[in-house]
Protein backbone atom coordinates (compact mmCIF):
# COMPACT_ATOMS: atom_id res chain seq x y z
CA UNK A 1 0.00 0.00 0.00
CA UNK A 2 1.31 3.27 -0.77
CA UNK A 3 1.87 5.04 2.46
CA UNK A 4 1.36 8.70 1.62
CA UNK A 5 -2.47 7.54 0.69
CA UNK A 6 -3.02 5.85 4.47
CA UNK A 7 -3.50 8.16 7.40
CA UNK A 8 -1.18 7.87 10.22
CA UNK A 9 -2.68 5.66 12.86
CA UNK A 10 -4.62 7.99 15.12
CA UNK A 11 -5.60 10.31 13.10
CA UNK A 12 -9.42 11.63 12.94
CA UNK A 13 -10.80 10.32 9.75
CA UNK A 14 -14.20 10.90 8.43
CA UNK A 15 -15.21 7.42 9.92
CA UNK A 16 -14.63 8.17 13.52
CA UNK A 17 -15.16 11.47 13.61
CA UNK A 18 -18.58 11.20 14.04
CA UNK A 19 -16.87 9.73 17.82
CA UNK A 20 -15.65 12.64 18.77
CA UNK A 21 -17.58 14.41 21.72
CA UNK A 22 -17.31 18.17 21.26
CA UNK A 23 -17.85 20.71 23.60
CA UNK A 24 -20.90 21.86 22.16
CA UNK A 25 -22.26 18.07 22.99
CA UNK A 26 -21.20 17.74 26.25
CA UNK A 27 -23.15 21.29 26.89
CA UNK A 28 -26.09 18.97 26.24
CA UNK A 29 -25.79 16.61 29.18
CA UNK A 30 -26.84 19.91 31.52
CA UNK A 31 -29.45 22.26 30.82
CA UNK A 32 -29.37 25.36 29.68
CA UNK A 33 -30.07 27.08 32.91
CA UNK A 34 -26.87 26.04 34.22
CA UNK A 35 -24.70 28.38 31.87
CA UNK A 36 -26.65 31.51 33.08
CA UNK A 37 -25.88 30.81 36.87
CA UNK A 38 -29.32 30.29 37.44
CA UNK A 39 -28.46 26.64 38.65
CA UNK A 40 -25.51 25.35 39.74
CA UNK A 41 -23.21 22.49 39.03
CA UNK A 42 -21.44 20.39 41.41
CA UNK A 43 -19.56 17.62 41.58
CA UNK A 44 -20.29 14.18 44.05
CA UNK A 45 -17.43 12.06 43.73
CA UNK A 46 -15.50 10.56 43.09
CA UNK A 47 -14.22 10.61 46.47
CA UNK A 48 -17.57 11.43 48.18
CA UNK A 49 -18.04 7.99 50.07
CA UNK A 50 -21.83 7.64 49.71
CA UNK A 51 -20.86 7.37 46.10
CA UNK A 52 -19.48 3.08 46.69
CA UNK A 53 -16.15 3.86 45.28
CA UNK A 54 -15.11 5.80 42.98
CA UNK A 55 -17.83 7.19 40.86
CA UNK A 56 -18.62 11.01 39.84
CA UNK A 57 -21.78 12.44 39.82
CA UNK A 58 -22.18 15.65 37.68
CA UNK A 59 -25.34 17.10 39.41
CA UNK A 60 -27.24 20.08 38.45
CA UNK A 61 -28.75 21.60 41.30
CA UNK A 62 -31.41 24.11 41.61
CA UNK A 63 -31.36 24.89 45.09
CA UNK A 64 -31.77 21.27 46.55
CA UNK A 65 -33.93 19.49 44.31
CA UNK A 66 -31.44 17.76 41.35
CA UNK A 67 -32.09 19.05 37.76
CA UNK A 68 -29.90 16.28 35.96
CA UNK A 69 -27.18 13.73 36.81
CA UNK A 70 -24.88 12.89 34.43
CA UNK A 71 -22.61 9.64 35.86
CA UNK A 72 -19.06 9.42 35.00
CA UNK A 73 -17.61 6.16 34.95
CA UNK A 74 -13.84 4.95 34.65
CA UNK A 75 -12.07 5.88 37.34
CA UNK A 76 -11.49 2.37 38.62
CA UNK A 77 -10.96 1.02 35.17
CA UNK A 78 -8.57 -1.78 35.41
CA UNK A 79 -8.92 -3.21 31.77
CA UNK A 80 -9.77 -6.78 33.45
CA UNK A 81 -11.82 -7.94 29.83
CA UNK A 82 -8.35 -6.68 28.12
CA UNK A 83 -6.31 -8.73 30.14
CA UNK A 84 -8.33 -11.98 30.03
CA UNK A 85 -7.30 -11.83 26.24
CA UNK A 86 -3.65 -12.53 26.87
CA UNK A 87 -4.56 -15.56 29.54
CA UNK A 88 -5.23 -19.35 28.94
CA UNK A 89 -9.11 -20.14 29.76
CA UNK A 90 -8.10 -21.71 33.06
CA UNK A 91 -5.75 -18.62 34.48
CA UNK A 92 -8.70 -16.65 33.76
CA UNK A 93 -10.48 -17.62 37.12
CA UNK A 94 -8.59 -15.05 39.20
CA UNK A 95 -9.22 -12.27 37.60
CA UNK A 96 -12.71 -12.63 37.55
CA UNK A 97 -12.73 -12.47 41.56
CA UNK A 98 -12.08 -8.66 40.82
CA UNK A 99 -14.80 -7.56 38.85
CA UNK A 100 -17.57 -7.19 41.38
CA UNK A 101 -14.94 -7.87 44.67
CA UNK A 102 -18.08 -8.12 46.94
CA UNK A 103 -19.43 -11.19 45.25
CA UNK A 104 -16.40 -13.20 44.02
CA UNK A 105 -17.88 -17.01 43.96
CA UNK A 106 -20.85 -15.26 41.60
CA UNK A 107 -18.47 -14.26 39.30
CA UNK A 108 -15.97 -17.37 39.57
CA UNK A 109 -19.24 -19.54 38.40
CA UNK A 110 -20.56 -16.88 35.77
CA UNK A 111 -16.71 -17.28 34.18
CA UNK A 112 -16.53 -21.73 35.23
CA UNK A 113 -20.45 -22.12 33.74
CA UNK A 114 -19.18 -19.92 30.18
CA UNK A 115 -15.91 -21.77 30.19
CA UNK A 116 -17.98 -25.17 30.72
CA UNK A 117 -20.77 -24.22 27.91
CA UNK A 118 -17.90 -23.26 25.27
CA UNK A 119 -16.00 -26.85 26.17
CA UNK A 120 -19.68 -28.75 26.57
CA UNK A 121 -18.33 -30.03 29.69
CA UNK A 122 -20.60 -31.86 32.71
CA UNK A 123 -19.98 -31.10 35.99
CA UNK A 124 -20.50 -33.46 38.57
CA UNK A 125 -23.53 -33.28 41.03
CA UNK A 126 -21.77 -32.45 44.14
CA UNK A 127 -19.39 -29.73 42.68
CA UNK A 128 -22.81 -28.08 41.30
CA UNK A 129 -24.40 -28.35 44.68
CA UNK A 130 -21.45 -26.90 46.55
CA UNK A 131 -21.55 -24.20 43.89
CA UNK A 132 -24.95 -23.06 44.74
CA UNK A 133 -24.07 -23.36 48.54
CA UNK A 134 -21.40 -21.02 48.39
CA UNK A 135 -22.85 -18.87 45.31
CA UNK A 136 -25.87 -18.12 48.10
CA UNK A 137 -23.34 -17.29 50.60
CA UNK A 138 -21.96 -15.18 48.59
CA UNK A 139 -25.24 -13.32 47.72
CA UNK A 140 -26.08 -13.13 51.54
CA UNK A 141 -22.12 -11.46 51.73
CA UNK A 142 -22.90 -8.96 48.88
CA UNK A 143 -26.36 -8.19 50.00
CA UNK A 144 -25.11 -7.75 53.70
CA UNK A 145 -22.05 -5.25 52.63
CA UNK A 146 -24.70 -3.58 50.91
CA UNK A 147 -27.72 -2.82 53.15
CA UNK A 148 -24.71 -2.30 56.07
CA UNK A 149 -23.24 0.81 53.46
CA UNK A 150 -26.67 2.01 51.74
CA UNK A 151 -28.13 2.00 55.74
CA UNK A 152 -24.72 3.57 56.79
CA UNK A 153 -25.32 6.52 54.02
CA UNK A 154 -28.67 7.19 54.73
CA UNK A 155 -28.02 7.40 59.23
CA UNK A 156 -28.17 4.30 60.48
CA UNK A 157 -25.32 3.08 61.89
CA UNK A 158 -25.61 0.30 63.67
CA UNK A 159 -26.45 -1.84 60.59
CA UNK A 160 -23.40 -1.38 59.48
CA UNK A 161 -21.58 -2.71 62.28
CA UNK A 162 -24.00 -5.83 62.50
CA UNK A 163 -23.22 -6.53 58.94
CA UNK A 164 -19.84 -6.56 58.89
CA UNK A 165 -20.46 -8.79 61.82
CA UNK A 166 -21.88 -11.41 59.94
CA UNK A 167 -20.23 -10.89 56.78
CA UNK A 168 -17.50 -12.44 58.96
CA UNK A 169 -18.90 -15.85 59.37
CA UNK A 170 -19.78 -16.01 56.20
CA UNK A 171 -15.92 -15.20 54.87
CA UNK A 172 -15.08 -17.71 57.38
CA UNK A 173 -16.53 -20.09 55.39
CA UNK A 174 -15.13 -18.82 52.16
CA UNK A 175 -11.59 -18.71 53.48
CA UNK A 176 -12.19 -22.50 55.21
CA UNK A 177 -12.99 -23.86 51.32
CA UNK A 178 -10.44 -21.63 49.35
CA UNK A 179 -7.80 -20.21 51.38
CA UNK A 180 -8.64 -16.76 50.70
CA UNK A 181 -11.17 -14.29 52.34
CA UNK A 182 -12.17 -12.48 49.14
CA UNK A 183 -10.32 -13.66 46.32
CA UNK A 184 -10.96 -16.99 46.66
CA UNK A 185 -10.40 -18.10 42.57
CA UNK A 186 -12.46 -21.53 44.07
CA UNK A 187 -14.42 -22.99 41.36
CA UNK A 188 -12.57 -23.86 38.43
CA UNK A 189 -13.62 -24.61 34.64
CA UNK A 190 -14.83 -28.06 35.23
CA UNK A 191 -15.75 -28.33 39.20
CA UNK A 192 -14.09 -27.06 42.19
CA UNK A 193 -10.57 -27.00 43.15
CA UNK A 194 -10.45 -29.16 45.87
CA UNK A 195 -13.73 -30.20 47.76
CA UNK A 196 -15.23 -29.16 50.89
CA UNK A 197 -13.01 -30.29 54.18
CA UNK A 198 -15.18 -31.90 56.83
CA UNK A 199 -15.34 -28.42 59.04
CA UNK A 200 -17.16 -26.58 56.11
CA UNK A 201 -20.65 -28.09 57.07
CA UNK A 202 -20.25 -27.31 60.69
CA UNK A 203 -19.52 -23.89 59.56
CA UNK A 204 -22.76 -23.92 57.04
CA UNK A 205 -24.73 -25.27 59.62
CA UNK A 206 -23.66 -22.22 62.07
CA UNK A 207 -24.50 -19.70 59.59
CA UNK A 208 -28.58 -21.47 59.16
CA UNK A 209 -28.74 -20.94 63.17
CA UNK A 210 -27.72 -17.86 63.60
CA UNK A 211 -28.94 -15.99 60.30
CA UNK A 212 -32.58 -16.14 60.82
CA UNK A 213 -32.45 -14.08 64.70
CA UNK A 214 -29.87 -11.58 62.59
CA UNK A 215 -32.69 -10.91 60.06
CA UNK A 216 -35.39 -10.37 62.68
CA UNK A 217 -32.66 -7.96 64.58
CA UNK A 218 -32.38 -6.39 60.58
CA UNK A 219 -36.08 -5.90 60.61
CA UNK A 220 -36.66 -4.49 63.81
CA UNK A 221 -34.39 -1.98 63.11
CA UNK A 222 -35.43 -0.61 59.42
CA UNK A 223 -38.40 -2.61 58.60
CA UNK A 224 -41.19 -0.19 60.11
CA UNK A 225 -38.52 2.18 61.40
CA UNK A 226 -40.60 6.10 60.68
CA UNK A 227 -37.47 7.59 59.91
CA UNK A 228 -36.00 4.94 57.61
CA UNK A 229 -39.43 4.49 55.71
CA UNK A 230 -39.70 8.44 55.31
CA UNK A 231 -36.11 8.59 53.62
CA UNK A 232 -36.70 5.92 51.50
CA UNK A 233 -40.31 5.36 50.56
CA UNK A 234 -41.65 7.34 47.53
CA UNK A 235 -37.96 7.90 46.95
CA UNK A 236 -36.07 7.00 43.15
CA UNK A 237 -38.84 5.69 42.21
CA UNK A 238 -38.41 3.97 38.45
CA UNK A 239 -41.24 2.51 36.80
CA UNK A 240 -41.59 -1.03 35.44
CA UNK A 241 -41.65 -0.41 31.65
CA UNK A 242 -38.62 1.82 32.80
CA UNK A 243 -36.84 -0.42 34.49
CA UNK A 244 -36.99 -2.59 31.82
CA UNK A 245 -36.11 -0.59 28.96
CA UNK A 246 -32.98 0.53 30.79
CA UNK A 247 -31.84 -3.23 31.08
CA UNK A 248 -32.07 -3.20 34.71
CA UNK A 249 -31.32 -6.03 36.73
CA UNK A 250 -31.69 -7.92 39.83
CA UNK A 251 -32.86 -6.77 42.61
CA UNK A 252 -32.85 -3.33 41.60
CA UNK A 253 -35.36 -4.71 38.70
CA UNK A 254 -37.89 -6.41 41.04
CA UNK A 255 -38.41 -3.81 43.36
CA UNK A 256 -40.24 -2.26 40.37
CA UNK A 257 -42.73 -5.42 40.01
CA UNK A 258 -40.88 -7.60 36.87
CA UNK A 259 -40.45 -11.08 37.86
CA UNK A 260 -37.29 -11.42 36.52
CA UNK A 261 -34.27 -13.86 38.29
CA UNK A 262 -31.95 -16.14 35.89
CA UNK A 263 -31.95 -18.23 38.36
CA UNK A 264 -35.44 -19.26 37.52
CA UNK A 265 -35.70 -18.02 34.27
CA UNK A 266 -32.67 -19.71 33.13
CA UNK A 267 -31.48 -22.52 36.12
CA UNK A 268 -28.09 -22.91 35.97
CA UNK A 269 -26.00 -25.21 37.89
CA UNK A 270 -28.93 -27.29 39.26
CA UNK A 271 -31.53 -24.52 40.67
CA UNK A 272 -33.99 -25.96 39.48
CA UNK A 273 -33.46 -28.71 41.97
CA UNK A 274 -34.19 -26.25 44.53
CA UNK A 275 -36.99 -25.06 46.00
CA UNK A 276 -37.25 -20.97 46.56
CA UNK A 277 -39.05 -17.91 45.86
CA UNK A 278 -38.63 -14.60 44.17
CA UNK A 279 -39.40 -11.14 46.28
CA UNK A 280 -41.10 -8.85 44.34
CA UNK A 281 -41.80 -5.32 45.39
CA UNK A 282 -44.49 -3.14 43.13
CA UNK A 283 -43.49 0.72 43.51
CA UNK A 284 -40.05 0.59 42.08
CA UNK A 285 -38.75 3.05 44.92
CA UNK A 286 -35.88 2.65 47.13
CA UNK A 287 -38.19 0.96 50.09
CA UNK A 288 -39.46 -1.55 47.68
CA UNK A 289 -35.85 -2.51 46.36
CA UNK A 290 -34.49 -2.78 50.12
CA UNK A 291 -37.82 -5.31 50.73
CA UNK A 292 -35.89 -6.99 47.48
CA UNK A 293 -32.99 -7.84 48.83
CA UNK A 294 -33.86 -8.54 52.18
CA UNK A 295 -36.20 -10.59 51.67
CA UNK A 296 -33.92 -12.57 49.54
CA UNK A 297 -32.03 -13.43 53.07
CA UNK A 298 -34.81 -16.18 54.00
CA UNK A 299 -34.72 -17.69 50.61
CA UNK A 300 -30.90 -18.11 50.39
CA UNK A 301 -30.97 -19.62 53.56
CA UNK A 302 -34.34 -21.96 52.41
CA UNK A 303 -31.37 -22.95 49.02
CA UNK A 304 -28.73 -23.61 51.61
CA UNK A 305 -30.90 -26.02 53.40
CA UNK A 306 -32.04 -27.74 50.45
CA UNK A 307 -28.56 -28.35 49.33
CA UNK A 308 -26.72 -29.24 52.10
CA UNK A 309 -29.93 -31.73 52.82
CA UNK A 310 -29.21 -33.14 49.15
CA UNK A 311 -25.61 -33.40 48.83
CA UNK A 312 -24.81 -35.74 47.25
CA UNK A 313 -21.33 -38.00 47.07
CA UNK A 314 -18.88 -38.29 44.35
CA UNK A 315 -16.02 -36.25 42.70
CA UNK A 316 -15.88 -32.43 42.11
CA UNK A 317 -14.43 -31.99 39.18
CA UNK A 318 -14.94 -33.56 35.87
CA UNK A 319 -12.95 -36.68 34.72
CA UNK A 320 -12.04 -35.03 31.30
CA UNK A 321 -8.33 -35.36 31.27
CA UNK A 322 -8.22 -32.92 28.89
CA UNK A 323 -10.02 -30.05 30.82
CA UNK A 324 -9.13 -30.69 34.42
CA UNK A 325 -5.94 -31.47 35.59
CA UNK A 326 -4.87 -35.23 36.54
CA UNK A 327 -4.78 -35.18 40.78
CA UNK A 328 -1.28 -35.27 41.67
CA UNK A 329 0.00 -37.95 43.11
CA UNK A 330 -0.87 -39.59 39.53
CA UNK A 331 1.76 -37.68 38.13
CA UNK A 332 4.47 -39.57 40.04
CA UNK A 333 3.38 -42.84 38.29
CA UNK A 334 1.38 -42.48 34.86
CA UNK A 335 3.19 -40.80 31.83
CA UNK A 336 -0.56 -39.79 30.14
CA UNK A 337 -0.85 -37.95 33.95
CA UNK A 338 2.03 -36.32 33.59
CA UNK A 339 1.83 -34.96 29.88
CA UNK A 340 -2.00 -33.80 30.55
CA UNK A 341 -0.65 -31.83 33.84
CA UNK A 342 2.58 -30.07 32.39
CA UNK A 343 0.27 -29.34 28.89
CA UNK A 344 -3.16 -27.55 31.30
CA UNK A 345 -0.62 -25.86 33.23
CA UNK A 346 1.58 -24.43 30.78
CA UNK A 347 -0.79 -24.74 27.25
CA UNK A 348 -4.08 -24.65 28.89
CA UNK A 349 -6.56 -26.39 26.79
CA UNK A 350 -7.70 -25.13 23.56
CA UNK A 351 -11.83 -24.40 23.28
CA UNK A 352 -13.91 -24.12 19.96
CA UNK A 353 -14.13 -21.21 17.60
CA UNK A 354 -17.33 -20.44 18.71
CA UNK A 355 -19.07 -17.60 21.23
CA UNK A 356 -21.08 -18.35 24.05
CA UNK A 357 -22.87 -15.88 26.48
CA UNK A 358 -23.57 -17.70 30.16
CA UNK A 359 -25.61 -15.64 32.84
CA UNK A 360 -26.23 -16.10 36.42
CA UNK A 361 -28.10 -13.99 38.96
CA UNK A 362 -26.01 -12.50 40.55
CA UNK A 363 -26.27 -9.92 43.99
CA UNK A 364 -26.64 -7.02 42.25
CA UNK A 365 -28.80 -8.54 38.75
CA UNK A 366 -27.75 -10.59 35.05
CA UNK A 367 -23.76 -11.39 35.66
CA UNK A 368 -23.18 -12.10 32.05
CA UNK A 369 -20.39 -13.33 30.64
CA UNK A 370 -19.38 -13.51 26.59
CA UNK A 371 -16.57 -15.74 25.65
CA UNK A 372 -15.81 -15.34 21.98
CA UNK A 373 -13.07 -18.17 21.34
CA UNK A 374 -11.15 -18.16 18.65
CA UNK A 375 -9.92 -22.40 18.97
CA UNK A 376 -7.19 -21.41 21.02
CA UNK A 377 -6.43 -21.82 24.59
CA UNK A 378 -7.32 -18.00 25.20
CA UNK A 379 -10.33 -16.42 24.06
CA UNK A 380 -9.92 -13.77 21.76
CA UNK A 381 -12.35 -11.38 23.19
CA UNK A 382 -14.44 -11.97 26.94
CA UNK A 383 -17.34 -9.46 28.11
CA UNK A 384 -18.90 -9.01 31.25
CA UNK A 385 -22.39 -8.06 31.26
CA UNK A 386 -22.31 -6.49 34.38
CA UNK A 387 -25.29 -5.98 36.43
CA UNK A 388 -23.94 -2.12 38.57
CA UNK A 389 -22.99 -1.30 35.08
CA UNK A 390 -26.50 -1.77 33.07
CA UNK A 391 -28.48 -0.79 36.94
CA UNK A 392 -26.45 2.72 36.90
CA UNK A 393 -27.99 3.76 33.54
CA UNK A 394 -31.35 3.88 35.09
CA UNK A 395 -29.42 7.13 38.30
CA UNK A 396 -30.12 9.82 36.29
CA UNK A 397 -34.05 8.39 35.39
CA UNK A 398 -34.27 7.62 39.11
CA UNK A 399 -32.18 11.19 40.73
CA UNK A 400 -34.23 13.81 38.31
CA UNK A 401 -36.23 15.74 40.73
CA UNK A 402 -35.23 14.06 43.78
CA UNK A 403 -33.56 16.29 46.76
CA UNK A 404 -29.39 15.68 46.54
CA UNK A 405 -29.68 14.28 50.30
CA UNK A 406 -32.12 11.58 48.88
CA UNK A 407 -29.87 10.84 46.08
CA UNK A 408 -27.74 9.08 48.81
CA UNK A 409 -30.08 6.88 49.18
CA UNK A 410 -30.85 6.03 45.67
CA UNK A 411 -26.98 5.32 44.82
CA UNK A 412 -27.19 2.97 47.37
CA UNK A 413 -30.42 1.28 46.97
CA UNK A 414 -28.98 0.28 43.28
CA UNK A 415 -26.39 -0.78 45.01
CA UNK A 416 -23.19 -0.80 42.07
CA UNK A 417 -19.42 -2.03 43.41
CA UNK A 418 -17.90 0.36 41.03
CA UNK A 419 -15.10 -2.62 40.65
CA UNK A 420 -17.74 -4.30 38.30
CA UNK A 421 -18.67 -1.34 36.73
CA UNK A 422 -15.40 -0.26 34.87
CA UNK A 423 -13.80 -3.56 35.56
CA UNK B 1 -53.28 9.34 61.06
CA UNK B 2 -55.02 8.14 63.30
CA UNK B 3 -53.75 7.45 67.09
CA UNK B 4 -53.10 3.44 66.47
CA UNK B 5 -50.59 4.21 63.55
CA UNK B 6 -49.30 7.34 65.25
CA UNK B 7 -48.81 5.28 69.08
CA UNK B 8 -47.00 1.97 66.22
CA UNK B 9 -45.07 4.35 64.97
CA UNK B 10 -43.55 5.72 68.31
CA UNK B 11 -42.99 2.01 69.60
CA UNK B 12 -41.02 1.63 66.57
CA UNK B 13 -38.09 3.68 67.45
CA UNK B 14 -37.61 2.23 71.41
CA UNK B 15 -37.91 -1.11 69.45
CA UNK B 16 -34.64 -0.13 67.74
CA UNK B 17 -32.89 1.16 70.63
CA UNK B 18 -33.93 -1.95 72.66
CA UNK B 19 -32.25 -4.34 69.86
CA UNK B 20 -28.96 -2.30 70.16
CA UNK B 21 -28.87 -2.23 73.82
CA UNK B 22 -28.88 -6.20 73.65
CA UNK B 23 -25.73 -5.66 71.66
CA UNK B 24 -23.96 -5.03 75.18
CA UNK B 25 -25.12 -8.18 76.72
CA UNK B 26 -23.11 -10.35 74.16
CA UNK B 27 -19.61 -11.20 73.80
CA UNK B 28 -17.58 -8.81 71.76
CA UNK B 29 -16.71 -10.82 68.14
CA UNK B 30 -13.49 -8.38 67.82
CA UNK B 31 -9.90 -9.01 67.86
CA UNK B 32 -6.66 -6.88 69.57
CA UNK B 33 -5.19 -7.67 66.73
CA UNK B 34 -1.10 -7.39 66.85
CA UNK B 35 -1.46 -8.65 70.52
CA UNK B 36 -4.45 -11.53 69.18
CA UNK B 37 -4.26 -12.98 66.05
CA UNK B 38 -6.97 -15.06 64.40
CA UNK B 39 -6.40 -18.61 63.90
CA UNK B 40 -5.70 -19.55 59.86
CA UNK B 41 -7.18 -22.07 58.42
CA UNK B 42 -4.73 -25.18 56.84
CA UNK B 43 -5.70 -24.31 53.21
CA UNK B 44 -4.81 -20.47 53.98
CA UNK B 45 -2.81 -18.73 50.72
CA UNK B 46 -0.06 -17.07 52.85
CA UNK B 47 3.58 -16.63 51.70
CA UNK B 48 5.71 -19.57 49.20
CA UNK B 49 7.79 -21.77 50.90
CA UNK B 50 9.99 -24.07 49.10
CA UNK B 51 9.91 -27.44 50.82
CA UNK B 52 12.56 -30.18 51.55
CA UNK B 53 12.53 -33.84 51.38
CA UNK B 54 13.61 -35.50 54.40
CA UNK B 55 17.14 -36.35 53.15
CA UNK B 56 17.31 -32.56 52.99
CA UNK B 57 17.36 -32.46 49.16
CA UNK B 58 14.88 -29.60 47.86
CA UNK B 59 11.92 -30.66 45.75
CA UNK B 60 12.13 -27.94 43.67
CA UNK B 61 13.58 -29.66 40.55
CA UNK B 62 13.97 -26.11 38.50
CA UNK B 63 11.15 -27.15 35.72
CA UNK B 64 9.27 -23.48 35.56
CA UNK B 65 5.74 -24.82 35.19
CA UNK B 66 4.96 -22.37 38.24
CA UNK B 67 6.02 -19.70 36.50
CA UNK B 68 4.31 -20.62 33.62
CA UNK B 69 0.83 -20.90 35.77
CA UNK B 70 1.36 -17.66 37.15
CA UNK B 71 -1.27 -15.36 36.39
CA UNK B 72 0.59 -12.23 37.71
CA UNK B 73 3.60 -12.93 35.75
CA UNK B 74 5.10 -12.35 39.49
CA UNK B 75 7.57 -16.17 39.57
CA UNK B 76 11.15 -16.49 37.63
CA UNK B 77 13.04 -19.55 37.62
CA UNK B 78 16.19 -20.41 36.22
CA UNK B 79 17.60 -24.15 36.75
CA UNK B 80 20.94 -25.67 36.71
CA UNK B 81 22.26 -29.27 36.67
CA UNK B 82 22.96 -31.46 39.52
CA UNK B 83 26.27 -33.39 39.28
CA UNK B 84 26.72 -36.36 41.95
CA UNK B 85 29.34 -34.50 43.70
CA UNK B 86 26.65 -31.06 43.92
CA UNK B 87 23.53 -32.60 44.22
CA UNK B 88 20.26 -29.73 45.32
CA UNK B 89 17.62 -32.10 44.27
CA UNK B 90 16.75 -35.62 42.58
CA UNK B 91 16.84 -36.06 38.92
CA UNK B 92 18.54 -33.64 36.71
CA UNK B 93 18.22 -30.14 37.38
CA UNK B 94 17.02 -28.08 40.48
CA UNK B 95 16.55 -24.31 40.64
CA UNK B 96 19.32 -22.07 40.76
CA UNK B 97 17.76 -18.82 40.86
CA UNK B 98 14.22 -18.59 42.19
CA UNK B 99 12.22 -15.52 42.65
CA UNK B 100 9.08 -14.65 43.48
CA UNK B 101 7.83 -10.92 43.50
CA UNK B 102 5.79 -10.29 46.23
CA UNK B 103 4.20 -7.41 45.12
CA UNK B 104 2.79 -8.95 41.84
CA UNK B 105 2.03 -12.09 43.63
CA UNK B 106 -2.33 -12.31 43.78
CA UNK B 107 -1.19 -15.44 46.40
CA UNK B 108 -4.22 -17.20 43.72
CA UNK B 109 -2.46 -21.03 44.60
CA UNK B 110 -1.76 -21.68 41.07
CA UNK B 111 1.67 -22.19 41.55
CA UNK B 112 1.12 -24.86 44.22
CA UNK B 113 -1.06 -26.48 42.17
CA UNK B 114 1.05 -26.56 39.06
CA UNK B 115 3.92 -28.05 40.87
CA UNK B 116 4.30 -32.01 40.19
CA UNK B 117 7.00 -32.14 43.58
CA UNK B 118 4.46 -30.50 45.67
CA UNK B 119 7.67 -28.33 46.31
CA UNK B 120 6.24 -24.55 46.32
CA UNK B 121 3.64 -24.42 48.99
CA UNK B 122 1.75 -21.47 50.40
CA UNK B 123 1.76 -21.49 53.95
CA UNK B 124 -0.86 -19.69 56.35
CA UNK B 125 2.16 -17.77 58.24
CA UNK B 126 4.35 -14.81 57.86
CA UNK B 127 2.81 -12.41 55.55
CA UNK B 128 5.17 -10.46 52.96
CA UNK B 129 5.99 -6.80 53.99
CA UNK B 130 8.89 -4.72 53.19
CA UNK B 131 10.33 -1.33 53.16
CA UNK B 132 11.44 -1.01 49.39
CA UNK B 133 10.68 -2.85 46.06
CA UNK B 134 13.57 -4.60 45.92
CA UNK B 135 13.19 -6.22 49.80
CA UNK B 136 10.07 -7.67 48.55
CA UNK B 137 11.82 -9.52 45.80
CA UNK B 138 11.66 -12.97 47.61
CA UNK B 139 14.94 -14.73 46.60
CA UNK B 140 15.41 -18.88 47.00
CA UNK B 141 17.10 -18.54 49.95
CA UNK B 142 14.28 -16.22 51.25
CA UNK B 143 11.61 -18.89 50.23
CA UNK B 144 13.82 -22.25 51.21
CA UNK B 145 13.19 -24.13 53.81
CA UNK B 146 16.39 -24.81 56.60
CA UNK B 147 16.96 -28.31 56.17
CA UNK B 148 15.58 -30.95 59.03
CA UNK B 149 17.80 -31.43 62.17
CA UNK B 150 21.10 -33.41 61.97
CA UNK B 151 20.52 -33.62 57.84
CA UNK B 152 23.11 -32.04 55.70
CA UNK B 153 21.97 -28.55 53.48
CA UNK B 154 22.14 -29.08 49.72
CA UNK B 155 24.46 -28.90 48.12
CA UNK B 156 25.06 -32.54 48.77
CA UNK B 157 27.95 -35.50 47.81
CA UNK B 158 25.24 -38.26 46.68
CA UNK B 159 26.32 -41.69 45.19
CA UNK B 160 25.84 -42.32 41.41
CA UNK B 161 22.13 -43.65 40.31
CA UNK B 162 20.45 -43.10 43.59
CA UNK B 163 18.37 -40.33 42.76
CA UNK B 164 17.68 -40.68 39.07
CA UNK B 165 14.38 -40.05 39.21
CA UNK B 166 13.24 -36.21 39.86
CA UNK B 167 9.41 -37.11 40.28
CA UNK B 168 8.44 -39.05 42.98
CA UNK B 169 5.09 -40.70 43.86
CA UNK B 170 3.27 -39.01 46.72
CA UNK B 171 0.11 -39.28 48.91
CA UNK B 172 -3.18 -37.30 47.47
CA UNK B 173 -2.78 -33.42 48.51
CA UNK B 174 -6.66 -34.01 49.89
CA UNK B 175 -5.83 -35.75 52.57
CA UNK B 176 -3.92 -33.17 53.93
CA UNK B 177 -6.66 -30.76 54.06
Amino acid sequence: MDSSTTPPIGAITTENAQLDVTLEQLKKLVSPRAFTGETMLLNMGPQHPSTHGVLRLLLELDGETVISCVPDIGFLHTGIEKTHEGKTYLKGVPLTDRTDYLAPMINNLAYCGAIEKLMGIEVPLRAQYIRVILAELTRMNSHLVWLGTHALDIGAMSMFLYCMREREDLLDVFELVSGARMMSSYFRPGGLWRDVPPAFFDLVKKVLDVFPARIIEYERLLKENPLWKERTIGVGVISKADALAFGMSGPSLRGSGVNYDVRKAFPYSSYDHFDFNVPLGSNGDVYDRYRCRLDEFPQSLRIIKQALDRLPEGPVMTDDRKIAPPPKHEIGTSMEALIHHFKLWTEGFSGPNADVYFAVESGKGEYGVYVHGDGGPKPRRLHFRAPSLCNLQALPRMAKGALIADLVGIVGSIDIVLGEVDR
Amino acid sequence: MNWKTTFRKLTRIPLGFYTVLQQTLRKPVTVQYPEQTRPMVPRFRGRHHLKRYDNGLERCIGCALCAAACPADAIYVEAGENTNDARFSPGERYSQTYEINMLRCIFCGYCEDACPTNAIVLEPIEFPTGYSREAMIYTKSMLLESPPINVPATPQVTEPGKFDRSIVPFPPIDQQA
